[in-house]
């Protein structure tokens, strides 16, 4: 807290000192009126209650003076939020691609990143983008979240104000791995990010790179460990048990293997771990080539 | 105060044997069995919460597995909120109490009472069959929100059709109390004789009765989706997400005011009782019970203040939002005033009714605080939401219900409880209660998000404080529990009126007769609420 990290958060703190300020004054004021009642007025101090008329005056005062306070209290909310909904004309686009459990962002130029990189002082828009269920892009630092919502195009824009780094966080819960699909924005100098933006070559296989960029490796470690689905590591030319259609079957994990996969999880489910997790088909998403490359990779990671 | 007179059997003793209380339709009967039934809801979901904050004790995994972890939390929404925060009040003290206190024998439609009853126990063995079948238990969130509920391989539909079972429960609770309150009040008593908490009672059947439908058709809709794979919600299958949130939260807003209203209904009965006073604004109070029930509709918006509805939609539930503060507001206002001049006597239902006052403030500022746009921004589900709503349903309706046990607990079974151990386990879980949920305030604020099994290290300090906070509540509700228990074997007799109560269930025997009266009750001309002094 407290500081200007984006152009939002001297409105939203705003708000916010307005808001908790006079909650707190009618909290004490209205608990210590309560408690100082009791121990006045205890039946055994005062034995006997006092006549109090029913006051229409006090009546009305009591619920117009409430009314306009959160009348004050609702202007300054709308206030702080108002330009979170006032897109600039020209912004750097970026498209915001969330996945079960992972964050990539996709650059106007084509480069994708898994980390949101920006520069500093220039206006950025996210056009948001799910691949499956409902996630939230929030980054707490600049005071914005907005839902990431599967065939809905919903948007937010920020200026980042301060260099440095903060958390991208998923507010909207989305499965066994919704409290680790986090990422960073990283708020740079504008000669920085050109640099950065244009370096396109990478020392990744290009196998890896498909795998990154689709967000597999969030659930299929490169490593061994388990995560959601089975590891990539030394997975290639196994014979494993799978499900079809109810059926158990033993098969070898070659290119027609990985293939359907891809394009149809569902139809061989790996023994010991849940359909329906995979989005249905890669179709769209990953290209004949980038399969080839993929099992390249696997072939590798012995 | 005859006495010699006649004392005709308690209701207790009319009739004996599992059968004469299951298949009872004895108003007060009905009160208990759902007494019993919601009371074993609520440890099962106390000690869900309890394995949750002890997951939490540490960042990384310290119990169970992430997904375990998930199951767990919407279990424990879906008890708290469905089989116990939802029937709560109106089931068990509604049920025992509106007919008393309104000067009549029974309910409007005694069966159906029973019926009520019947399918709430239905619905909950549907919501713990989820345990045992398939996949196990859902792991969705209470919310259920699609598309995630569609994909997941979890006993989702059985947990939605669990739901969808207890709200016929509800529905007809509701019904039958407005038709009880039309028909069946004392020929004296006319609309503004009657006590808060019936009126309060009425404020909610008729949410009851005309939210409830709309969750009721939503769930079948998820169950279709799930079964059929016809495409309502899920985008893949050319569905709309949002629309499952909006016609959600058109009956879940509502609902809180299902789960608080009824509970301001007996701060009201108590605080007038303990301060020796009338209530002060009984008509505000009464007027206000009704407001916030419509008002209460048009709010839910401000649920999806950052899923995408449309700039102009979120201005206008915000400040919507800001209306239905008001009329709590006044409520507040005059409770407080209610204590002025009176001649207080300080024992548990006072102190859980003051307790209940602050958390109440807590949990309805905090409300203002995510009502307001540009703050809701930062905290929508973070952290600070589960603050604000626990502050509210558990600070707020959980210890009103504490406070009634205590002051209806002679007029109930009989005998008076033990009142020192009741205020000393009203203090662990006072104190517990504020450890274990303001830290989570500061958590949101912090931007920890909700429905996080795992956290950052910034965040362990208070997770820890919170963790620590539950053991101590937990630790007073079992005090109060076994004093309560202890009670009924040793406690002394319970007089007829042991706090100078003036409303018609203090003229009658403790526990009452089988037809609550055995001379016809005397209502009170000056208002219910007048004290003799
Ligand atoms: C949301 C988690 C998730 C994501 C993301 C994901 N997978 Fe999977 N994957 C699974 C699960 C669970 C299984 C095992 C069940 C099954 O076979 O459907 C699996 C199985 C597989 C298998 C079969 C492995 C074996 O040992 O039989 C391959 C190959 C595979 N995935 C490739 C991919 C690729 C390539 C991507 C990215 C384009 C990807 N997965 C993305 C969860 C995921
Ligand atoms: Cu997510
Ligand atoms: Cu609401």
């Amino acid at each position: 807290m407290f500081t200007n990290a984006s152009n939002f958060v001297d409105g939203v703190d705003l708000s916010f000192a307005i808001i908790l300020g006079a909650s707190v004054f009618f909290l004490v004021a209205i608990t210590a009126i309560m408690i100082w009642f009791v121990i006045k007025y205890n039946r055994k101090k005062h034995p006997k209650p006092g006549i109090v008329k029913e006051n229409h005056k006090l009546e009305i005062i009591w619920t117009v003076i409430p009314t306009i306070l959160v009348l004050v209290m609702f202007y300054y909310g709308w206030m702080g939020y108002k330009p979170m909904r006032e897109f600039p004309k020209d912004s750097i686009h970026i498209k915001a691609i969330a996945q079960m459990w992972s964050w990539n962002f996709e650059y106007e130029n084509g480069k994708v990143s898994d980390t949101l990189v920006v520069p500093i002082d220039k206006a950025v828009t996210l056009d948001l983008i799910s691949r499956d269920v409902l996630h939230s892009l929030y980054i707490p630092a600049f005071r914005i979240k907005e839902d990431v919502i599967p065939g809905i195009d919903n948007k937010m824009w920020f200026i980042g104000q301060e260099l440095g780094d903060y958390n991208i966080l998923c507010a909207e819960y989305c499965g066994d791995r919704h409290s680790y699909m986090m990422s960073k924005v990283y708020v740079v100098q504008e000669t920085e990010y050109s640099t950065w933006l244009n370096d396109k070559s990478s020392n990744d296989h290009p196998g890896l790179q498909v795998l990154k960029k689709n967000a597999c490796t969030s659930c299929h470690s490169l490593d061994g460990s388990k995560i959601i689905g089975p590891s990539f590591k030394g997975v290639w030319g196994i014979t494993e048990t799978v499900i079809t259609e109810g059926v158990e079957r033993q098969i070898t994990v070659d290119k027609e293997y990985i293939r359907s996969s891809i394009y149809d999880p569902n139809a061989d489910v790996t023994k010991g771990y849940n359909p329906g997790l995979m989005i249905t088909t890669y179709k769209d998403l990953i290209t004949e080539d980038e399969v080839k490359d993929i099992i390249e990779y696997l072939k590798t990671l012995k | 105060m005859s006495t010699a007179a006649i004392q005709s059997k308690s209701f207790y003793e009319e009739k004996k044997g599992l059968k004469s209380w299951i298949f009872s339709t004895d108003h007060k009967r009905i009160g208990l069995l759902y007494f019993y039934s919601l009371g074993s809801f609520f440890l099962v979901g106390v000690i869900l919460g309890l394995l949750m904050r002890l997951e939490l004790i540490s960042p990384g995994e310290t119990i169970m597995k992430a997904k375990t972890y998930n199951q767990v939390f919407t279990l424990h929404g879906v008890i708290m909120i469905f089989l116990f925060l939802i029937p709560s009040v109106p089931a068990v003290f509604g049920n025992i109490f509106l007919p008393i206190m309104i000067g009549t024998d029974d309910v409007a439609f005694p069966k159906i009472n029973l019926l009520s009853w019947w399918l709430y126990v239905l619905g909950g063995l549907f919501a713990l069959s989820t345990l045992v079948v398939g996949d196990g238990p859902a792991d969705t969130g209470w919310t259920f929100y699609a598309p995630y509920s569609v994909k997941t391989g979890t006993n989702v539909s059985l947990a939605v059709f669990a739901a969808f079972i207890l709200g016929f429960s509800s529905i007809l609770t509701g019904l039958n109390f407005i038709v009880t309150i039309h028909r069946l009040r004392h020929p004296k008593m006319g609309w503004f004789k009657m006590p808060l908490f019936p009126w309060a009672l009425y404020a909610t059947a008729w949410i009851q009765v005309l939210a409830t439908p709309i969750i009721g058709i939503t769930l079948l809709m998820i169950i279709a989706e799930r079964v059929f794979g016809l495409g309502l919600f899920d985008p893949s299958l050319g569905g709309d997400p949002i629309l499952y949130q909006h016609l959600f939260w058109i009956y879940s807003h509502p609902a809180v005011y299902i789960m608080v209203l009824p509970a301001m209904g007996l701060i009201s009965e108590m605080i007038p009782t303990f301060a020796k006073r009338p209530i002060f604004g009984y008509k505000a109070i009464a007027y206000s019970s009704m407001a916030i029930a419509f008002i209460g509709y048009f709010v839910w918006g401000h649920h999806m203040f950052t899923s995408g509805m449309s700039g102009p939609a979120r201005v206008i539930f915000s400040i919507l939002t800001f209306l239905v503060a008001v009329p709590s507001a006044i409520k507040t206002f005059n409770w407080v005033a209610t204590l002025y001049k009176g001649s207080i006597l300080i024992k548990t239902p006072l102190l859980f009714s003051m307790a209940f006052i602050f958390q109440f403030l807590i949990g309805g500022l905090t409300g203002l605080v995510i009502g307001a746009l540009a703050t809701d921004v930062h905290l929508h589900d973070t952290y600070f939401v589960v603050g604000h709503f626990h502050y509210v349903m558990f600070g707020g309706t959980g210890f009103a219900m504490f406070g009634a046990m205590h002051y209806w607990y002679g007029k109930i079974w009989g005998k008076m409880y033990n009142e020192k151990m009741a205020q000393i386990s009203f203090g662990f879980i006072f104190v517990g209660f504020n450890f274990l949920y303001f830290p989570m305030l500061i958590l949101g604020l912090m931007g920890m998000p909700r429905r996080y099994y795992d956290y950052l290290p910034e965040f362990t300090t208070l997770n820890v404080i919170s963790t620590v906070g539950s053991w101590v509540m937990v630790l007073g509700i079992i005090m109060m529990l076994t004093n309560l228990i202890r009670s009924k074997k040793r406690g002394e007799k319970a007089p007829k009126d042991p706090w100078g109560g003036t409303t018609l269930e203090w003229q009658t025997s403790s526990p009452p007769s089988l037809h609550n009266f055995d001379t016809e009750p005397i209502v009170p001309e000056e208002g219910p609420y007048f004290h003799k002094v």
